[in-house]
């Protein structure tokens, strides 16, 4: 009975980290991301580790699903041109010109 | 290889992966076992140097060695980002729209700002008697002034942001660990020695050289994931393509534009409030 | 119980493997390679734990009154994580890179433009 909430953060740990796989959009990927962040969390404070659990809460909860945002947004920018026409392979033959 | 064989493969190597790593569980010591030999002698080594937060010990006293690789490690992920990130000469910087932020919103940030400002340097200060230290108490305090960015809007995060100033504190921290292992050579002993008075246990001024390490690391790391943020952001919100830009995302401009008229006046009044 | 914890960890970093390997977003991938991470704090800091121990701070109890947790692992587990998400930035900084350089972040797209 006492190892009911170790239980339970285990429990936890492996949904989240299942659906930050299964979720294939990098975009949605990034919640289940930091709730596996949230969950490392709860579950290093049980396991007696405070100074562990306080980083990954800072890390796993803001820090990478923040920085992953950002990327996908940077490349959704750089990447929706090439649903037109052939506009990427025109700047991918640009640029292999130039690096010659 | 083909998509299914590749499958194939897959399963197969994950599978073996699977049957190994069981059989090695079986071989760990029994979850929850009393039988900790090196966490008892780490524990004593630590209360013999009046650091009553023995992982701090640990991590800057009795293996400060490894933790100078780890964050010589953050000090190059950090500069290979910032290297990666730059602005390249097909790019151009769009200066950042004022954005408008509900009311309750800004108030809150602004609030928890410097409330999380606080709590970050006590956890790197406290790192020796409580749970805490430079790694976790650095990030927070990045995060903490990131809360400008949600409260205001991304210029008002710029102007306190000077990046080569937390370019400079970043190498600076790094140097610092460095000097204060060299402090060991000078005082006779060994790099990386604990050489300074040991204190009384659980008092500010307790574990010799571990408070000194920790503020290191808490500069390191604070000015480390600012700049690594800074430049996700450039990126996400300010450096666009010359090339792409004219039709990479013209609902996303055209937004901004229309907004930023509207809004601009109104932005800066409200700035003359804060 | 006594074998449940290394079995998550286990978990974690098989599943994280498989989504790496069939991952068609670069960025789902770097998530997936923060998964296989997981795993090891989580081995790690199972390894350490000892049942009726407490954390192993003594600003608030007496030294040895109470048996305490490894504090080892728990240092090694701490650093891992910071120094994980810079590396992790480290790689999307890359996945910029590709994005910007090939239009695309889908890995088998960017083996068909090599040939």
């Amino acid at each position: 009975m006492t190892d009911l909430p170790l239980l339970a953060g285990l429990a936890l740990v492996v949904a989240a980290a299942t659906a930050t796989v299964l979720v294939r959009d990098p975009g949605r990927q990034a919640f289940p991301l930091a709730l596996l962040g949230l969950a490392l969390g709860v579950l290093f404070l049980l396991l007696q580790a405070p100074d562990v659990a306080l980083s990954q809460l800072a890390v796993g909860c803001a820090l990478t699903p923040l920085m992953v945002l950002l990327t996908v947004r940077k490349a959704r920018r750089r990447a929706r041109p090439r649903g037109r026409a052939d506009a990427a392979p025109a700047r991918l033959r640009h640029e292999e010109e130039d690096r010659e | 290889m083909s998509r299914g064989l590749r499958r194939w493969v897959l399963a197969l190597g994950l599978l073996g992966t699977a049957v190994l790593l069981v059989l090695a569980a079986r071989g760990l010591p029994a979850f929850g076992g009393s039988a900790h030999p090196y966490g008892e002698r780490a524990v004593h080594a630590a209360l013999d140097r009046h650091t009553a937060n023995t992982v701090a010990a640990v991590t800057f006293d009795q293996r400060s060695f490894d933790t100078l690789g780890e964050e010589s490690i953050l000090f190059g992920a950090v500069l290979g980002t910032v290297v990666l990130l730059r602005q390249t000469r097909d790019e151009n910087r769009l200066p950042p729209q004022p954005a408008r932020v509900s009311p309750p919103v800004r108030r809150y940030a602004l609030l928890a700002l410097p409330v999380t400002l606080l709590v970050g340097l006590y956890i790197v200060a406290h790192g020796q008697l409580s749970p805490g230290g430079g790694f976790q108490g650095g990030i927070v305090v990045a995060t903490a002034l990131h809360l400008l960015y949600i409260a205001v809007d991304y210029r008002a995060l710029e102007r306190i942001r000077p990046i080569g100033l937390y370019e400079a504190a970043d190498a600076a921290g790094e140097a610092a660990y460095v000097l204060l292992g060299a402090a060991g050579l000078l005082a006779g002993t060994a790099f990386l020695a604990n050489v300074l008075p040991y204190g009384t246990l659980n008092t500010l001024a307790s574990g010799g050289t571990v408070p000194l390490f920790n503020a290191a690391i808490g500069v390191e790391v604070a000015c480390g994931v600012v700049v690594l943020l800074a430049r996700f952001l450039d990126q996400a919100v300010e450096i666009v393509s010359t090339d792409a830009d004219a039709d990479a995302d013209p609902d996303a401009d055209a937004d901004s534009d229309t907004d930023a008229d509207a809004r601009s006046h109104d932005a800066a009044g409200e700035e003359a409030d804060t | 119980m006594t074998v449940l914890p290394y079995l998550v960890a286990a978990w974690l970093f098989l599943i994280g493997c498989y989504g790496l390997a069939t991952s068609r977003d670069l960025i789902h991938a770097v998530g997936c390679l923060a998964v296989c991470q997981s795993s090891t704090y989580v081995l790690l800091l199972a390894v350490g734990y000892r049942d009726g121990g407490t954390a192993p701070v003594f600003s608030d109890i007496a030294p040895g009154s109470r048996p305490v947790v490894d504090p080892v692992v728990q240092a090694m587990v701490l650093t891992d994580v910071v120094i994980g998400a810079t590396v992790t930035a480290l790689l999307l900084a890359l996945v910029v890179q590709i994005a910007k350089r090939h239009g695309t972040v889908d890995p088998d797209e960017l083996s068909e433009l090599r040939g």
